[in-house]
């Protein structure tokens, strides 16, 4: 495999990873005002950790590309979620209270911005190599 | 191909070694995000010395014979030593790769040209001109 390969391959493997991201956060930010009737049914922002594709099994097992990222898992904000006081709402319970998503709009938008301006460095590092590639390609035309 | 080999020069082996390089500033800009990952880079003017006069290797005979002279990585990277520190154990610098990676690109091409020079040269000599 040409090494060129490889650095598409990690760069496609980040961008991969980076779109799980802002999945994660336009999920969160549709659930910013959803209300549960009870503490464990509100809905918590999640988030994508990643992880170095540096192990030889996890090369084999998904992507073939060693130095990339990959999502090792989804973890769950442990932050409480919002009590609101809302005895009209339908979903409240006897006490007449709701429970809000614990999502911080702010942090989303953060989150939104850091993740697709990730995922643009990554596709300048595709353009500049396959730039090379066509470069070195013509080589036998010098 | 003895004739070529000497006809190219070093800018062969060195292409190899800026493809390389490459390579590991796109890992760095892929783990941007990554927690505790190490920046690394390569030391182009070391890597290119140890292709050029590899020492001869000593044979381990036995299961008790040591390695001679082995660097922590072989593959000739190095950690990058950051500006700054970030909690998560990061050591990529975004901006510092990106200018880095771009670096890197204009010595690819540079090494190319060099490459591309010496076969036509190569070329004008076959056809006598």
């Amino acid at each position: 495999m040409s090494s060129f390969d490889n650095i598409i391959g990690v760069a496609g493997s980040a961008i991969n990873a980076q779109l799980t991201r802002l999945n994660a956060t336009a999920s969160n930010l549709a659930n910013a005002s959803t209300v549960a009737g009870t503490d464990a049914e509100a809905f918590r922002a999640k988030r994508a950790v990643f992880k170095a594709l540096v192990d030889e099994q996890y090369t084999q097992a998904g992507s073939p590309f060693v130095g990339g990222v990959f999502i090792e898992r989804m973890s769950v904000d442990p932050a409480p979620a919002r009590m609101v006081f809302q005895p009209g709402n339908p979903l409240a319970n006897k006490e007449g209270y709701v429970f809000q998503s614990n999502v911080s709009e702010v942090t989303e938008m953060v989150e939104m911005m850091a993740a697709s301006r990730s995922y643009q460095n990554n596709v300048e590092v595709i353009n500049t190599a396959r730039q090379l590639l066509s470069r070195t390609l013509e080589i036998t035309k010098a | 191909m003895k004739i070529l080999d000497g006809a190219l020069g070093i800018h062969g082996q060195a292409l190899a070694v800026r493809t390389k390089r490459l390579e590991v500033l796109a890992q760095n800009l892929a783990n941007a995000d990554t927690p505790n990952f190490k920046a690394r880079d390569i030391d182009f003017r070391q890597v290119l010395a140890d292709t050029n006069n590899q020492p001869a290797a000593m044979t381990a005979t036995r299961g008790a014979h040591y390695e001679v002279g082995e660097v922590a990585n072989p593959d000739g990277t190095l950690y990058r030593v950051p500006f700054n520190t970030a909690v998560d154990g990061n050591t990529v610098e975004s901006s510092i790769e990106q200018a880095q990676y771009g670096k890197a690109a204009a010595q690819y091409q540079t090494t190319l040209n060099f490459l591309e020079s010496r076969i036509s040269g190569v070329r004008k000599a076959l056809r006598g001109e």
